[in-house]
């Protein structure tokens, strides 16, 4: 055996581990501050997924923008609005089953669906990386109107969350 | 097992997205149900470019999955610029607490 063929299992059950953990961890944690730092777990994770998937300008994106930014926000929530008096609350044991059994029967029923469909017919994968450069193409001339209309929604969504966030008069 | 294919990312896949719903149902602080919405968006880019990767034989999924990390991202502003109104209007984030629409 190749390097190369014992080295990608293990990093991706390695990633798969973290990042399938920390998922657990925020659901099973009753403490938001913990939820907000195992979620950067999950994000990671994801990330290392990406490198694995070839996907290496959307990994280092993933880590700027999502661990870098949204989660830095995440915690500023947390820390704004930690004066609460149900910052810990676990809920009941009749709630935590029933929502328990759903999302079991959810995660089966995909299982059984996703295993029995050939993946491997008709498949093209991809075998190197993409280059930046037709990333950027890509995204500047497919997906202009898509990108295009994203600018406008960082627009309007800076502008709203400014006024909804202002102080009171 | 040894050999990683598209089959392996779906299934981690899945089971992120089932732990973000379940994160949704069981938080009642507002900021934990916003962090299982991130979860479920998470899992959805996993299978855009594990999908990209193994079926498509082009990148238009990793673009995709750019745009997502971009709706989260503004989502996440939004969302968090609410709850510092729900938070100041009730002194709380319980959400819960936030039923003054109720008959």
């Amino acid at each position: 055996m190749t390097v190369a063929e014992w080295l990608e299992p293990l990093m991706f059950y390695l990633f798969a581990g973290v990042t399938f953990l920390s998922a657990l961890g925020i659901v099973l944690t009753g403490n938001i501050v913990r939820a907000a730092i195992y979620l950067l777990g999950t994000l990671g994770g994801a990330a290392g997924l990406y490198f694995l998937l070839l996907a290496n300008l959307l990994a280092a994106v993933q880590l700027i923008v999502y661990a870098g930014g949204t989660l830095i926000l995440i915690v500023f929530g947390v820390m704004l609005t930690s004066r609460s008096p149900w910052m810990k609350f676990s809920p009941g044991r009749g709630e935590a089953a029933a929502a328990s059994i759903v999302a079991v029967v959810l995660f089966a029923a995909i299982v059984k669906v996703l295993t029995t469909v050939d993946w491997k017919a008709g498949a093209r994968p991809i075998e190197q990386a993409a280059t930046v450069r037709q990333f950027g193409s890509l995204l500047l001339q497919e997906y202009l109107v898509p990108f295009e209309a994203a600018s406008i929604l960082l627009l309007v969504v800076m502008i709203g969350a400014a006024y909804l966030a202002r102080p009171e008069k | 097992m040894m050999h990683i294919g598209l089959l392996h990312y779906l299934v981690l896949a899945a089971g992120i997205f089932c732990l973000g719903i379940l994160t949704m149902t069981l938080k009642r602080n507002a900021i934990g149900i916003l962090i299982g919405a991130e979860l479920v968006l998470n899992a959805a880019n996993i299978n855009l470019v594990a999908f990209s990767r193994y079926r498509t034989g082009a990148i238009d999924g990793q673009v995709v999955a750019v745009f997502i990390i971009l709706l989260a991202a503004a989502e996440a502003a939004i969302a968090i610029a609410i709850f510092m109104n729900f938070y100041n209007s009730l002194a709380t984030i319980d959400v819960d607490r936030g039923d003054r629409l109720q008959g």
